[in-house]
């Protein structure tokens, strides 16, 4: 598994270039244009299971949910910043994406590092050093395990449909 | 309890008498705006939609602007889609290409008001603060749940209040002046953040609130806002708004704040942001006198009929510079036809710009006026992200209409003090 590294201010554009926003929309689509103008051997590297890990105000910019989507559907394990941007923190979590917000991980990590995550402990270790991370509130969890929110949204319907 | 803005309307909006920063609260916004992207969002939902059906047809609003007219087989099947669904469910808020850039026309069209909550699957939703709403950005997803359900959840956000002081200096701009914060504070300055302007708004026409609102995003706030004042009334009384169309909220005098910022505007100079930044922001006498190869006027940022007549005042009996190509790109059709009325169009066009249709063109990189590698554009527009017009070695210069236009003239970066 391998980590993935980068600084402040990861936009949109950097994530999936705005030029394909309105000719992919897929997952198979999106992938081969993921961090495109930003690692070009990104999309044909990333393996299941890889984290990234970047500096402040990580996803700013555009609506377009083409990165979280991408990402998740690539099998990132989660995004560790020191800040995220608030639109891409909401994609994230309506895609099921895992984001880690503990600048104190982002800091520790050294060329070559390893980095290993686990979500139900909440913690994050990077090298030698282990790092806890608060959880998200139960709503959001709620969201994000049921796999993002259009499968979290029809269950509810399915359910409200019926109990009516 | 005293409140701020934002924790008045979510409050209104939850049905809570009180609300604290970080609670999670449910709301039901009065509109989700939609522009070419909602080919994708129905398309995540076209089986729930066929068995739930739209939970309340009134609150989408869908404007085609961002790849208008269609460019491709593949834009043209996505147009075509979404005038499909329109018809399908009979939804009474659809806006075809040509109309104007989803902004705009949300504001032209009456979907906004002060104290509405309006979400949008655009970045640049945050626009409408400008007329005292709570406006802001959210993904394809979201907007697709919203179809089926009317409602979702959001997060109380802390508050900054931003204290203005005196009045800007023509020709520095509103642009300058949102640059200048965005410079100061950092592009993350404000993640999360509600940001509430105070003290002498009134020196800034709707105009001028349109176009720092626009930016909030830009800083990484979830909302900018201003108070409803005179002008307000004005514009949206020019609108068919009476003063009983809406009821103004504002915050308390004694409401709670993260943080408290000053900025004196008598003290702005003409700045630009430098790529690939947004506050990468620097005065223009810094780097006067870089060449350009095209300037854009225009976006949902200033492409209003103000930014194009203070570009256009400044290009009369002038010629853009040879080896530049400057794109002129009106906020909306209404903009468009006033330009034309009022002589701005033919001025433009005759200092040799090339006047594009009113929607999100150049700006986003996904059709005309895309830039070559090595170029430089310096735009009104709101952001200079690597490869956002279209090509990532090429570089996106942000500047008020005024620099943009006083740079056109001479072929290079220029402060438009020094052009009259």
């Amino acid at each position: 598994m391998r980590v993935w590294k980068y600084g402040d201010d990861i936009n949109t554009d950097m994530l999936f270039p705005g030029k394909y926003t309105y000719t992919c929309a897929t997952a198979e689509e999106i992938k081969p244009h993921l961090l495109e103008d930003l690692d070009p051997r990104f999309a044909t590297e990333v393996q299941p299971g890889d984290i990234i890990l970047a500096g402040k105000n990580f996803g700013c910019g555009s609506s377009r949910e083409q990165p979280a989507l991408g990402l998740r559907a690539v099998g990132v394990a989660a995004v560790v910043a020191k800040s995220f941007s608030r639109i891409f923190y909401r994609a994230a979590i309506n895609q099921g994406l895992l984001l880690v917000e503990c600048p104190q991980a982002v800091d520790a990590y050294a060329e070559g590092d390893g980095a290993t995550l686990d979500p139900a402990a909440g913690t994050i270790t990077v090298g030698a050093k282990t790092f806890t991370f608060p959880k998200l509130p139960e709503r959001i969890l709620a969201i994000r395990d049921a796999g993002g929110l259009l499968p979290y949204t029809l269950a509810r319907l399915k359910e409200q449909r019926e109990f009516a | 309890m005293p409140m701020t803005f934002a924790e008045k309307v979510l409050a209104q909006k939850a049905g809570l008498d009180s609300v604290v920063p970080g609670q999670i609260v449910t709301v039901r916004p009065d509109h989700v705006l939609m522009h070419d992207n909602a080919s994708a969002i129905f398309g995540k939902v076209a089986d729930a939609l066929g068995t739930y059906g739209i939970a309340n047809r009134e609150m989408p609003v869908i404007i085609l602007d961002h790849v208008i007219p269609a460019a491709s087989e593949k834009d043209a099947a996505g147009h075509k889609k979404i005038r499909q669904a329109v018809e399908r469910f009979s939804l009474p808020h659809f806006f075809d290409i040509g109309r104007g850039i989803c902004h705009q026309v949300m504001m032209e069209e009456r979907f906004v008001r002060p104290g509405q909550l309006i979400l949008g699957s655009d970045s640049h939703t945050c626009t409408y603060g400008a007329l005292g709403a709570f406006a802001t950005g959210i993904d394809r997803t979201e907007a697709a749940a919203l179809l089926l359900t009317g409602e979702t959840w959001l997060k109380v956000p802390n508050t900054f209040r931003i204290v203005l002081r005196r009045a800007l200096k023509p020709p520095v701009s509103a642009k300058d002046l949102v640059l200048s914060l965005i410079g100061k504070l950092g592009a993350d300055g404000a993640d999360y953040r509600a940001v509430e302007f105070h003290g002498s708004v009134g020196t800034l026409s709707m105009d001028d609130r349109m176009t720092i609102a626009n930016m909030g995003v830009e800083m990484g706030a979830k909302i900018f806002v201003f108070p409803v004042d005179h002008s307000t009334r004005e514009w949206l009384s020019s609108r068919g708004f009476g003063p009983d169309a809406y009821e103004p909220v504002w915050a308390d005098v004694a409401a709670t704040y993260e943080r408290e910022i000053t900025f004196d505007l008598a003290e702005i100079v003409p700045v630009v942001a430098m790529p690939h930044k947004v506050d990468k922001v620097k005065p223009v006498t810094e780097v006067a006198g870089l060449p350009i190869q095209q300037a854009l006027l225009g976006t949902c940022t200033n492409g209003r009929l103000a930014d194009l007549r203070i570009a256009a005042d400044l290009l009369k009996g002038k010629k853009v510079a040879p080896g530049v190509r400057l794109l002129a790109l009106p906020a909306s059709r209404e903009v468009l036809q006033e330009a034309i009325a009022s002589g701005v169009v033919s001025t433009l066009i005759e200092a040799g710009a090339v006047v594009l249709p009113p929607g999100c063109g150049p700006c986003l990189g996904a059709h005309q006026g895309a830039l070559a590698p090595g170029e430089r554009c310096i735009s009104t527009a709101n952001r200079n992200f690597k490869g956002r017009m279209g090509c990532k070695e090429a570089e996106i210069v942000l500047a008020s209409p005024a620099t943009v236009a006083a740079s056109a003239i001479t072929g290079v970066i220029t402060d438009p003090r020094e052009v009259g």
